[in-house]
């Protein structure tokens, strides 16, 4: 049965359900109900975990780091500056191997301080060694984080996996969502069985010192363990549907894309906005189309190559910026499509960053701005007179 | 001295890496010893993990884990956290252990944050005086007046210009049931501090005087004697504090400072001058003021 659930506390009782072993928690703008709610499950006996309050972001995700090192299923959230304090951790986390699941509620990064969405914080750790989803809707979030636990947790994987959902215009949205049964949850998601833990009964050393005669084949490992992620997260969501009737997977999406000239690239929420807008405009016979990336890391550039094989424009529409560097999901994109015999012109636009609204009428805009030649991280939806007020 | 046994010689194992005549090395087999098999120990980075974790070698023969050079206190309270959460709590109990820079620097505010949970985790910091890992750069609890590689004794400096940062006090502050000092000059007693941590259940505090030779400048047959020489002259008391009072403080025959700097390196410069002899009188009030603070304490 459906409930009315706003996308947070959907995404708290979707983690209670996972039945996760122990859970630090520190308060961030616009992640906090994650936490509350959670807090309040176990609080009401709900669930049998061990909640716990920590002094910061980087002890929250330095907590959940030890407490998957001794064999538990961990959890934490986040967002923005607590996001960037567990970078650290983040990185040793996932050299480590340790199966974490880590909700971040994307918001914008400081200087100016702002509390909105975009996607600065987490695509400023890609490279960490997570696995990256990226949530379009409330129900698609929480599919995503049973399906985190049995990717991060699978043996042939044994990585942290985040997932992410726009700030305000999915952690704030109130939607039906589906909750699953909680043994039908036991039963897609059994007890963690970790490879190797710490313990007593097997004394055993965990994060040594790899010198130069040893860490480049730890990370060649790690390299050629995100080769093989894509058949895991594509069996996680068959086995979903299987379990739950509902397909909520994939690398990629495409929508509207079988005869598309001109394809629109993005992530998260944004999708919604740009399916929208696609409509509109196949209405008026443009040929257009959305491709949607679901996962980040691992990139799925097979599945991007492939789908891109035959449109001539891509525009890659992005809530996040490498100042003075190129467009982030452009850049890789490119890279990519490089060998495809079909050569489209890649545009990229930046978008809505610290929670300006992304109107319709900019979709448009970008559109028509990118027939008329190549754009590089032009930004839309700029206030011209303050632009100019700045200027001065 | 402790008695070894076949089972827990084996728990901190010969052919690491650490350098002649180490304090540490000492401290961390002196330690297990003490507690047995039954401990999980969450180590920072620095000389410890260094030297005893040469991947793919190890020293250990307890789950060790070693993260990063600030969190120990944070991974051990997920350690901790995770232990009873999976009903496994009698399994073993777990020690955060780091250095001076690691415990009274970087990671203090993780430090902090496990004393006022109130986390069942032993904390030990092993005190080398400065961050020796990285080349004698100064920490928290680089004496007065020590020279350092980033306190350096000049033309116009005199060494290190604070005192060290009196970690058991705030330890104390927290409410822990049991903060204690020893060094390794005096074995039975670190045994015996150790063991009674043990009996505590909460966050408890120890720290630990590990000569360094590298870093003090002193032989490395010296460890012992300045280890000694450290409490003999007052400059670092042992004591123990029982839910905040001093229960014990070791009561020696005050010897003066000099013994003690006199064979360090890293205090040759208050030797040549006047400049320097003052700041000799300084260091001896200090180890004066704590003589009379642990008397006086001890007498309550």
């Amino acid at each position: 049965m459906k409930k009315v659930t706003e996308g947070l506390k959907a995404v708290a009782e979707s983690v209670a359900l996972c039945r996760p072993d122990v859970i630090s928690a520190y308060p961030i703008t616009p992640q906090t109900h994650i936490v509350e709610e959670l807090a309040q499950i176990v609080a009401d006996g709900k669930l049998k975990c061990e909640f716990i309050n920590v002094e910061s972001e980087f002890s929250a995700a330095s907590t959940v780091l030890g407490a998957s090192a001794a064999g538990a299923r961990a959890y934490t959230a986040t967002s923005s500056q607590g996001l960037l304090l567990m970078m650290e951790v983040l990185y040793n986390m996932a050299g480590m191997r340790l199966p974490v699941v880590i909700t971040d509620a994307n918001r914008a990064v400081s200087a100016p301080i702002n509390i909105w969405s975009d996607w600065q914080d987490a695509i400023t750790v890609r490279d960490a060694g997570l696995i990256m989803m990226y949530a379009e809707d409330n129900q698609d979030c929480c599919d995503m984080h049973y399906q985190a636990f049995k990717i991060a947790e699978d043996p042939d994987v044994q990585l942290p996996v985040m997932v992410n959902m726009d700030g305000f215009i999915l952690t704030h949205a109130f939607d039906p969502i589906d909750f699953p049964s909680q043994a039908d949850v036991d039963k897609y998601l059994p007890k963690y069985k970790p490879l190797d833990f710490l313990s007593a009964n097997n004394p055993r050393s965990f994060g040594l010192m790899g010198g130069p005669d040893r860490y480049l084949e730890t990370r060649y490992a790690m390299a050629e363990t995100f080769k093989s992620i894509t058949p895991v997260i594509l069996k996680a969501a068959d086995d979903f549907k299987k379990m739950f009737g509902r397909y909520s997977g994939g690398m990629i999406e495409e929508y509207r894309m079988e005869d598309a000239e001109t394809v629109l690239v993005s992530m998260g929420s944004t999708i919604s906005d740009l399916k929208e807008a696609v409509d509109t405009m196949r209405e008026k016979g443009k040929k257009i189309g959305v491709l949607k990336i679901r996962i980040l890391r691992p990139y799925p550039a097979a599945e991007i190559k492939k789908a891109l094989g035959k449109c001539k424009r891509v525009i890659c529409v992005e809530k996040a910026i490498s100042l003075g560097g190129p467009g982030i999901l452009a850049a890789e994109l490119k890279s990519a499509i490089y060998s495809n015999a079909n050569k489209p012109e890649v545009s990229n636009f930046i978008i809505g960053l610290g929670g300006r609204d992304v109107k319709q009428e900019h979709i448009f805009e970008l559109v028509e701005k990118a027939e008329k030649g190549v754009c590089e991280t032009e930004f839309i939806g700029l206030d011209k007179k303050l632009v100019e007020e700045m200027d001065k | 001295m402790t008695t070894q046994t076949a089972e827990n010689v084996k728990l901190f194992n010969s052919g690491h890496t650490a350098c002649a005549g180490c304090g540490l090395a000492l401290a961390a087999r002196l330690v297990l010893q003490a507690t047995g098999p039954k401990v999980i120990v969450v180590n920072a980075t620095g000389c410890l993990e260094v030297f005893t974790t040469r991947s793919p070698q190890t020293a250990w023969g307890i789950p060790w884990i070693h993260s990063l050079f600030e969190n120990q206190a944070a991974v051990a309270t997920g350690v901790e956290a995770a232990l009873r959460a999976l009903g496994r709590g009698d399994e073993a109990r777990v020690i955060a252990w780091g250095g001076d820079g690691a415990s009274a620097d970087i990671g203090f505010g993780g430090i902090s944050g496990m004393w006022e949970r109130y986390d069942d985790v032993l904390y030990i910091c092993y005190d080398n005086e400065a961050y020796m890992n990285t080349g004698i750069q100064r920490s928290g609890l680089t004496p007065f007046k020590g020279h350092t590689s980033t306190s350096p004794a000049g033309k116009a400096s005199l060494g290190n210009m604070k005192q060290k940062k009196n970690i058991p006090a705030i330890a104390v502050a927290h409410g822990l049931p049991y903060v204690a000092t020893a060094t390794v000059g005096y074995p039975k007693d670190l045994e015996r501090k150790v063991k009674k941590a043990m009996e505590f259940k909460g966050p408890r505090y120890l720290q630990i005087l590990v000569p360094c030779p590298l870093g003090w400048g002193h032989a490395t047959s010296d460890t012992i004697s300045m280890s000694k020489l450290a409490v003999e002259t007052g400059l670092n008391p042992i004591f123990e504090y029982v839910d905040g009072k001093l229960a014990t403080a070791m009561t020696v025959k005050q010897k003066p400072v000099e013994e003690y700097l006199k064979p360090q390196a890293r205090f040759k410069h208050l030797f040549r001058d006047a400049a320097g002899a003052e700041q000799i009188k300084l260091i001896q009030e200090i180890a004066n003021s704590n003589f009379a603070k642990f008397k006086v304490e001890a007498a309550k």
